[in-house]
């Protein structure tokens, strides 16, 4: 019994020295680069234009901001709709909704750069776009589909079946419940899954390097390059010139990512709670 | 209106399709041109030299072995701290742990790099010499970066257990610890094994973090303080400059790391099914 008990304190020390690295590492790393950057947070980094010399983030905010929106304006559309395709219309057990699943999980396990690669060959180059914002929106809506896509089903699925029959026993037809009911009720779910598709926009850097490219100035039209504030961060830390401003961006970023995920949880919280 | 939803249906399957096409079309004749096995086994590439060279093995052992130590770290760290989360954390501490977790998560890419390149790599290069662009440094970001992966998938494997396993266990006269190292944990083997498979899809995939701290030579390494280049940083560091052979090569090299994506996919399916089934 002495030996259990012994074996059982290591496990014991093992379990709390792995849970003590973990969270460590985690406060360590957001403490190191708020206290590294946040006194670089000078007025020369939010500048209107950017320079060599002041390394301005606030035109990569603005494509980061650019990015977002056309991401979503394509992503949603399709995520949403078959999203509602799944749940609502399709059979149970049907063959088509099984490939559907399985493309939505094999596009969720691609990684990043694979898509970028592909953005490349098939907007930048195929399509004619050139490196622009409109190539960096349409490879990262790929990218995101599966999340969005697999968030609404489930804010669909958990929309309870009285609600529809409810609705269909007043004489609504289905689209109609769809659109006015299910929908409406299904709401929180799905922005929980949108903002948290959001961040992963924000924070993407290998699918754009190659798609939207690397100009660091306000862009003129979507059709133009433009870099995120993510790739802004990337540049700049492997330039090696601006340490204290790449502190001062990574700040920035990682306050907006982590800000944004911490809006989805909410979201999602209040969702589950009802 | 029916057909307004099946067509968006059709098209996320339609993107998977092109994304296959548009990869294979563009890389599998490289590798014909090149050779099959001089490609994947080669160990030289020199894409500037006369004749060039495009052997991509140093980056495949490249990829291997900084997601092997990533396995090797993050996998212990991972499934240990699960358990704490599972069984050992009392209620309140836990609100505030778990989300701690998802932020872990959500933290891009780019900064894990960015904080390897200003915290790790001077680390190492102090503690064990070197330049410290090396296998260890990104094995250590890596680790740390498949951490909430793993944790995500464990712990509610673990949970997932009926809990008179546990309770058994505990009414036969075991200790806490090994009622859930011996019944719990390898009740939740498949679980946790998806989790791991999961955790090494990201690792193979990671790309930025990984270009920040492992040096990027494309030779193969002589010990773990030698610096390697991975698949995904091939493709990012010359794709810029890239033009013909050169170009399709390291489109062929993104074929080699998708096939080796959707591998892993095909047995994370096989462990994510059986535990479905158990």
């Amino acid at each position: 019994m002495i030996s259990q008990k012994v074996s059982s304190s290591i496990w014991k020390t093992l379990v709390y020295i792995a849970t003590i690295l973990t969270f460590g590492v985690l406060i360590f790393l957001v403490a190191y680069i708020l206290i590294n950057g946040i006194p670089y947070l000078k007025p020369s980094l939010f500048s209107l234009t950017y320079t060599s010399e002041n390394v301005s983030l606030v035109p990569a905010a603005v494509n980061t901001l650019i990015m977002t929106v056309l991401s979503l304006a394509i992503a949603i559309p399709f995520g949403l709709f078959t999203a509602v395709y799944l749940v609502e219309y399709a059979k149970r057990g049907n063959r088509f909704v099984e490939l559907i699943r399985l493309t939505a999980e094999t596009l969720s396990g691609i990684p990043s750069i694979v898509y970028g690669l592909f953005g490349l060959l098939f907007f930048v180059t195929y399509l004619g776009w050139g490196y622009s914002l409109i190539a960096g929106a349409a490879t990262l809506s790929i990218m995101i589909l599966p999340l969005i896509m697999r968030t609404t089903e489930e804010a669909l699925k958990s929309v309870p079946d009285t609600y529809r029959e409810a609705s269909f026993g007043l004489g609504a037809g289905r689209l109609r419940t769809i659109f006015r009911i299910v929908l409406p009720a299904a709401v929180p779910g799905i922005l929980a899954g949108v903002i948290l598709a959001v961040g992963r926009i924000v924070g993407e850097t290998a699918a754009l390097i190659y798609t939207a490219g690397t100009v660091a100035q306000m862009p003129e039209s979507i059709m133009s390059s433009g870099r995120t504030l993510a790739l802004h961060m990337y540049t700049l830390s492997s330039e090696g010139l601006h340490t204290n401003e790449a502190y001062a961006t990574a700040v920035v970023l990682l306050l907006l990512v982590l800000g944004i995920n911490t809006v989805s949880a909410m979201i999602a919280k209040r969702v589950t709670k009802i | 209106m029916k057909y307004v939803f099946l067509f968006a249906a059709v098209m996320t399957v339609a993107a998977v399709i092109i994304i296959c096409i548009f990869l294979f079309a563009n890389g599998i004749p490289a590798m014909a041109e090149i050779g099959f096995f001089d490609f994947l086994l080669g160990t030289e590439w020199k894409p500037s030299n006369i004749p060039p060279s495009f052997g991509i093995f140093p980056m495949i052992l490249g990829s291997f072995m900084v997601t092997l130590g990533a396995i090797i770290i993050g996998v212990p760290i991972g499934i240990l701290t699960s358990v704490f989360m599972a069984h050992y954390c009392p209620k309140k501490p836990y609100r505030i742990l778990k989300p701690g977790v998802e932020l872990l998560a959500g933290i891009p890419s780019v900064i894990y790099g960015f904080f390897g390149l200003v915290v790790l790599v001077p680390l190492i290069r102090t503690v064990f010499g070197g330049n410290g662009n090396s296998i260890l440094t990104a094995s250590i970001l890596l680790g740390i970066m498949i951490l909430p992966t793993i944790m995500g998938v464990s712990e509610s494997a673990i949970r997932a257990v009926p809990t008179h396993y546990y309770e058994g266990a505990l009414a036969l006269g075991a200790t806490k610890e090994r009622s859930i190292f011996a019944t719990v944990l390898p009740a939740a083997r498949s679980g946790i094994m998806a989790g791991v498979i999961l955790g090494i899809g990201r690792a193979i995939g990671e790309t930025m973090a990984v270009i920040m701290v492992v040096g990027n030579q494309a030779r193969i390494p002589d010990s773990i303080l030698d610096g390697v280049r991975t698949l995904t940083a091939n493709i990012v560091l010359e794709m810029g400059y890239a033009a013909d052979l050169h170009r399709e090569a390291l489109i062929a090299t993104g074929v080699v790391l998708f096939a080796f994506i959707l591998l892993i996919n095909f047995v994370f399916q096989i462990f994510k099914r059986k535990e479905e089934r158990e």
